[in-house]
């Protein structure tokens, strides 16, 4: 049973953990930086008030340039990653069901380790070729599995689209092992892109996900009911008033645009779309007007916090943030499905 | 018919899946709040044409009318304000509550941008969910609900579309007999009441029989008829489209046919065995037959009376004196102390004493009857002057029995009762059996009983009147027996 007092609480529950993350992201790391100073530094960047006098100007340059936008970035794509996987989750109908269930992080990891492998650099965007051509080998990803699937259903069978994007997923993969077999010197970076990092990426790498997300997110929240009513099947959905052709290519696209945007500017960090929805799902039920809501939250307090750990478990050196939130992600998943089963039983 | 009374017309539609239409050339109409029902065996398309009335599957060629508009050219959610589903199965992946399910039937009903929830919806959420009896636990998860709860939840979702037709999937599939009837009963008094458009498949026919207007039956596609129940279900018509042997009998309590199925096993002609005397054994104060198999019997006994199977014949002797207050009750007792089974068991009860019973085997053309009687005529009376005869039930004075080898028709039935009555009446007047109260001759006594029984295998012996082979053999053993039996009457009250 999930009262409506209960899932109220969900809100400031979660906002308090989103706050204390990035406060915690923000003021650890080999220079420790005081949350009072952190609190000081971004109240006077946002309102042009002048430094308090304890607070030094090293710390503002590290807090301004370095960690907060990681933080904020880290935050994004946690959230981008936990809506998108909430989204193709109810719209598939499978709690297992998540961005890479349906070829889109291979497209957009396809796309980037082709601009690596070739070093790519497209006139005009320079630096943004790699996410530019993630996001687009995303949404040629997306289109290609909904083209191949309507050409073997018609009506776009949810199981038809889930098959498609496997076998879609499974021959990216394989693209992709051929280019690292194929690489001499750049086998490193492939990887390391690979495992996913939020590392070193600066304001710009923010400024590129940012619309994504906010395009995606506000479709994605308008489309709460239609996927909960797809939730009971399609033939359900339709029973009740959902136009359901025009609603799924929508999430879809959304959630592409999502996933292609995160994977661009962060690699491949999985377990983030697959573990957060459920998450919420056991603690405050299904409902996607929630649930969506509620997956920004904690997938944004969850990433920022796997790339803390990674950033200290091994300091100086940094682990790939995807590492952590497998370590943290599939035990947990575990976890609960076990609770679940004994539930049940 | 007027064209305002018609909500759905189906004109020669055929559609399917893809290249293979499962449904060809089907019309029908249904009328405004008429209870409508889909019938038809496995894969004769009844799901098929479901989806194609709410329009999951395009119709290839032909056209739906609804409400006097083109099916197609309803956008979703102008359709499911008009028409709402009951699917057959429902998918739940997520636990959703009682509640956020029944809500989710506002969706069409939600307008602008952010598709709010007013307090209207709230108030509609609430009455369909007392109407169906789930309000009680509208916060409970649907996984933790039974099959028969849960289907009362999918019902209040699509009642709070507010719809003024319902489709529904062979709604009963999973629920034990009360909802059933529950359920049906509750859509039922929708339709007259002016309140609904039901559209059904049923599985069950008898169901369907009972719930219907009119039933649409279709094999392989194809409209068979669409007719009142009473029209469409015949033997006939349902032997040839469900390829099985089935048997039709009135309902007990409403005018509306039911079906019944005829086991193979049970059904296979086992070489009879003929029924005479040499099964009849006296014991105590009882006549018992035993068949080998049930025999269809139609009786006035004090067990087992109307139509039924039985196995066991019992005319029991009681004193003059027995307390008939609870007679029903006490003679189940009896029998079941004699090691009976009441239910499998016609019995009767007299006054006379059994060494006075005549009975005999009596051949025919290709059958036999067995006779049984036991007369006394201590209430002799003439039926004419039954007024005069002021007496409470005492146990039956003249029991006949009529046991036929062969295959009787219900009609035969009633004319054998006919001819053996008036065959002991011609008896009572041979033997100048007199009505002491009036002095008239007597026809029979005040609490005669009779039981006519068929082993009903063999030949068919549609007519028992006095001129039927069937006839004629009940005449003349009914008669010899009685004569004998108050002949024997006679002689016992002589000699003590």
């Amino acid at each position: 049973m999930f009262s409506k007092t209960r899932r109220i609480a969900a809100y400031p529950l979660l906002v308090i953990a989103l706050v204390w993350a990035v406060l915690m992201g923000i003021s650890i790391g080999t220079v420790h930086i005081p949350i009072l100073s952190v609190v000081n530094i971004i109240w006077s960047n946002i309102f042009q008030t002048p430094l308090a006098a304890h607070v030094a100007d090293m710390h503002e340059n590290i807090v301004m340039n370095i960690r907060l936008p990681r933080v904020v970035l880290s935050g994004l794509v946690g959230a981008s990653l936990a809506i998108a996987g909430a989204a193709f989750q109810g719209l598939l109908r499978n709690p297992l069901a998540d961005p890479y269930t349906i070829g889109v992080s291979s497209g957009a990891s396809v796309g980037a380790v082709l601009t690596l492998f070739f070093n790519l650099s497209l006139p005009f965007i320079g630096l943004y070729t790699l996410p530019v051509v993630s996001i687009m080998a995303s949404f040629i990803t997306i289109f290609l599995v909904l083209f191949f699937a309507r050409q073997v259903d018609r009506t776009m069978r949810v199981e038809t689209i889930i098959l498609t994007g496997v076998i879609f997923s499974s021959f990216l993969g394989a693209m992709i092992s051929l280019m690292i077999a194929l690489t001499g010197e750049e086998l490193r970076q492939i990887i390391g892109w690979l495992l996913g990092s939020v590392a070193m990426r600066g304001w710009e790498y923010v400024g590129i996900i940012l619309p994504f997300f906010i395009i995606g997110t506000v479709i994605l929240l308008l489309h709460a009911k239609e996927l909960n009513a797809m939730s009971f099947g399609e033939d359900q959905a339709k029973h009740l008033g959902v136009n359901v052709e025009r609603k799924k290519l929508n999430v879809l696209i959304a959630g592409s645009l999502l996933t292609g945007a995160a994977v661009a500017v962060s690699g491949t960090i999985g377990f983030v779309g697959l573990v957060i929805p459920h998450f919420i799902r056991i603690l405050w039920g299904p409902d996607h007007k929630h649930l969506l809501p509620l997956s920004i939250l904690a997938g944004a307090a969850f990433l920022i916090l796997a790339d803390l750990v990674s950033r200290i478990i091994i300091a100086p050196a940094v682990l790939p943030i995807g590492v952590i939130t497998a370590l943290i992600g599939a035990p947990i998943f575990a976890l609960i499905l076990m609770r679940r089963r004994f539930e049940r039983s | 018919m007027k064209e305002v009374d018609c909500m759905i017309d189906v004109n020669q539609v055929t559609g399917g899946y893809s290249n293979e239409p499962i449904i060809k050339d089907v019309s029908l109409n249904v009328l405004k709040y008429e209870f409508f029902g889909i019938i038809g065996p496995n894969g004769s398309g009844k799901t098929t044409l479901a989806k194609l009335l709410s329009a999951l599957l395009p119709v290839q060629t032909g056209a739906i009318q609804l409400a006097g508009r083109p099916l197609s050219e309803y956008a979703p959610k102008e359709l499911a304000r008009l028409m709402a589903v009951l699917p057959q199965h429902s998918s739940q992946t997520f636990s959703y509550t009682v509640y956020e399910t029944v809500s989710l039937g506002r969706y069409a009903h939600q307008k602008g941008f952010f598709n709010s929830f007013t307090q209207e919806d709230e108030e509609i959420v609430q009455d369909v969910m007392r109407q169906t009896g789930v309000v009680d636990y509208q916060h409970a998860k649907l996984d933790e609900l039974s099959g028969g709860e849960r289907q009362r939840v999918y019902l209040a979702q699509a009642l709070a579309q507010k719809p003024a037709i319902l489709l529904l999937d062979e709604p009963t599939n999973h629920l034990d007999l009360a909802y059933q009837k529950d359920l049906l009963d509750v859509l039922k008094r929708w339709t007259l009441e002016n309140k609904l458009t039901v559209i059904s498949i049923f599985h069950d026919l008898n169901l369907a029989g009972l719930y219907c207007d009119r039933l649409l039956l279709l094999k392989n596609g194809q409209n068979i008829i669409c007719d009142k129940p009473d029209e469409v279900l015949k033997k006939e018509r349902l032997e040839c489209v469900y390829g099985t042997k089935i048997e039709k009998n009135p309902h007990p309590k409403v005018p509306k046919p039911q079906i019944m199925l005829v086991p193979e096993q049970l059904s296979r002609a086992i070489e009879p065995e003929e029924i005479g005397p040499h099964l009849l054994k006296h014991i105590d104060d009882m006549i018992w037959l035993q068949t080998p198999t049930p025999m269809k019997t139609m009786s006035s006994s004090v067990t087992g009376a109307g139509l039924g199977w039985y196995r066991h014949f019992v005319n029991r002797h009681v004193d003059k004196g027995y307390d008939c207050s609870d007679h029903r009750a006490e003679m189940k007792r009896y029998l079941i102390e004699k090691g009976l089974d009441p239910n499998d068991t016609a019995g009767m009860m007299t006054a006379v004493h059994l060494e006075q019973a005549a009975s005999g085997l009596f051949e025919g053309d290709g059958f036999s009857v067995f006779v049984m009687v036991t007369a006394g005529v201590g209430n002799a009376l003439d039926v004419t002057q039954g007024e005069q005869h002021v007496k409470a039930y005492t146990p039956g004075t003249i029991n006949t029995w009529v046991l036929v080898n062969g295959d009787m028709r219900d009609e035969s039935f009633i004319q054998a009762i006919v001819t053996a009555t008036e065959a002991k009446t011609k008896a009572l007047r041979e033997m100048a059996v007199m009505d002491q109260l009036t002095g008239n001759v007597a026809t029979g006594t005040s609490t005669d009983s009779i039981l006519i029984a068929a082993t009903q295998k063999g030949t068919v012996l549609e007519f028992a009147g006095p001129i039927a082979p069937l006839g004629q053999v009940v005449a003349r053993g009914v008669y010899e027996c009685t004569i004998q039996a108050l002949k024997n009457d006679r002689n016992w009250r002589h000699d003590s």
